[in-house]
């Protein structure tokens, strides 16, 4: 894993020949989310856009998906700005048009299918089967996440955990767990 | 007033409800019968929903839909929840268009997921293009840097809470640390980690290894 610093600016610089095969790319890892949401497909999505085609820097992808957290909405949109941050607003569209267009096609399969019917047991046995790859897949995305922080020491794990801890141990919006993140960056802790 | 139950064929076929968005109040919600939206109401009444999510919208999507709007029976909303997990995709998005189907068709399910995704999707573009005009300034970048390290601690902790679902069982904590280290550490492409491991996990869940 080499740290590549490409930074490419979406203004000035699209990476146009990168539409296809991130459309492509994501559409794959949108029919993979699943019994995680579409927080465990991050570290797929870091390799292949970071480290696999430099199209951004490890740093751009977290900052990327921070700013997506701060905002509110569903939290696939880190994956809008990835694109943004790729290609543009053209890279925005496609990013989002592929992470929701299979998903979107198959809930609307479903819902004509069946009415009203909850999962059968073929369901829960594939759902009981992947949650546990979805929770190794969610802490892969934490870890990646912290590693390309751009903090990536003894503060910024520091901070991190803290921010885990307090996440687990208190019924605080984490929006505000975010914000102490952002002033404990402002006064130099990070 | 309860003599309208079209279950069966059809996905929406309640007759003679009077539709939710005229002027009284919805009635409170029946459960097994879907209520008949307009795509606007549908398209507004997710935006709300979706701008009020800080830190995820689906506590905001059950007051709204089950408390709030009684559009749906509590036990309705745990089913169409159960079955959005199910979906690959986001889960809060699968939610809006299976419910927006139900409510009004391929236009109510394409109404409901554009409430829930354009105005939030504005936001973070105006967060993005911020970012990239007041990047240079240290102490934005400083902030963005808090930020991240903050966000990975959240998104530890939701693996943490995640976990708990999981039974401390050799095979399913195998399963978590296999995906883990492939996809994490090692940085293999997910599909391959996915191809290997799922087989075995959905095979042993079948034949109850934990």
């Amino acid at each position: 894993m080499e740290g590549a610093l490409v930074t490419s600016d979406p203004a000035d610089a699209p990476v146009s020949g990168a539409l296809a095969p991130m459309f492509v790319h994501f559409a794959l890892l949108s029919l993979m989310a699943i019994g995680g949401g579409v927080v465990m497909v991050a570290p797929d999505m870091q390799r292949y856009v970071v480290d696999a085609h430099h199209w951004i820097s490890a740093e751009q992808f977290s900052a990327a998906f921070a700013l997506a957290q701060a905002a509110p909405g569903p939290n696939f949109l880190y994956i809008t700005l990835v694109g943004w941050e790729v290609a543009g607003f053209a890279g925005a569209a496609a990013a989002t048009l592929a992470i929701l267009g299979p998903p979107t096609a198959l809930s609307i399969a479903m819902v004509r299918a069946s009415s009203n019917r909850a999962p059968g047991p073929v369901a829960r046995a594939v759902v009981k089967g992947l949650v546990p790859i979805s929770v190794g897949l969610v802490f892969a995305t934490g870890w990646i996440l912290l590693r390309g922080s751009g903090s990536w020491d003894f503060r910024g794990a520091t901070v991190a955990l803290l921010a885990a801890a307090i996440i687990l141990r208190t019924k605080i919006n984490p929006v505000w767990v975010i914000a102490a993140g952002a002033a404990a960056g402002i006064a130099g802790f990070v | 007033m309860c003599e309208a139950h079209g279950h069966g064929s059809g996905p929406i076929e309640v007759v003679g409800v009077t539709p939710s968005w005229t002027s009284s109040p919805p009635r409170a919600s029946i459960p097994g019968v879907p209520p008949k939206i307009s795509p606007l109401v549908l398209f507004l009444a997710f935006s709300q929903m979706a701008l009020s999510g800080f830190g995820g919208v689906m506590p905001f999507a059950y007051r709204a839909l089950v408390e709030r709007r009684h559009w749906l029976a509590r036990e309705d909303f745990a089913k169409l929840l159960a079955v959005s997990q199910v979906m690959p995709g986001p889960t809060i998005c699968n939610l809006s268009v299976m419910f927006g189907y139900r409510a009004a068709g391929i236009r109510g399910s394409l109404a409901a997921l554009g409430g829930m995704v354009m105005l939030p999707m504005a936001i973070v573009l105006g967060l993005g293009v911020a970012w990239h005009e007041f990047g240079a300034l240290p102490a934005v970048r400083e902030a963005l840097t808090g930020m991240s390290a903050a966000v990975a601690g959240l998104i530890l902790a939701t693996a943490m809470k995640m976990s708990r679902a999981v039974p401390p069982h050799v095979v399913p904590i195998s399963l978590s640390a296999v995906a883990f280290v492939g996809v994490g550490l090692m940085r293999l492409p997910l599909i391959a980690v996915i191809a290997v491991v799922a087989p075995i996990g959905i095979f042993l869940a079948w034949r109850e290894h934990w």
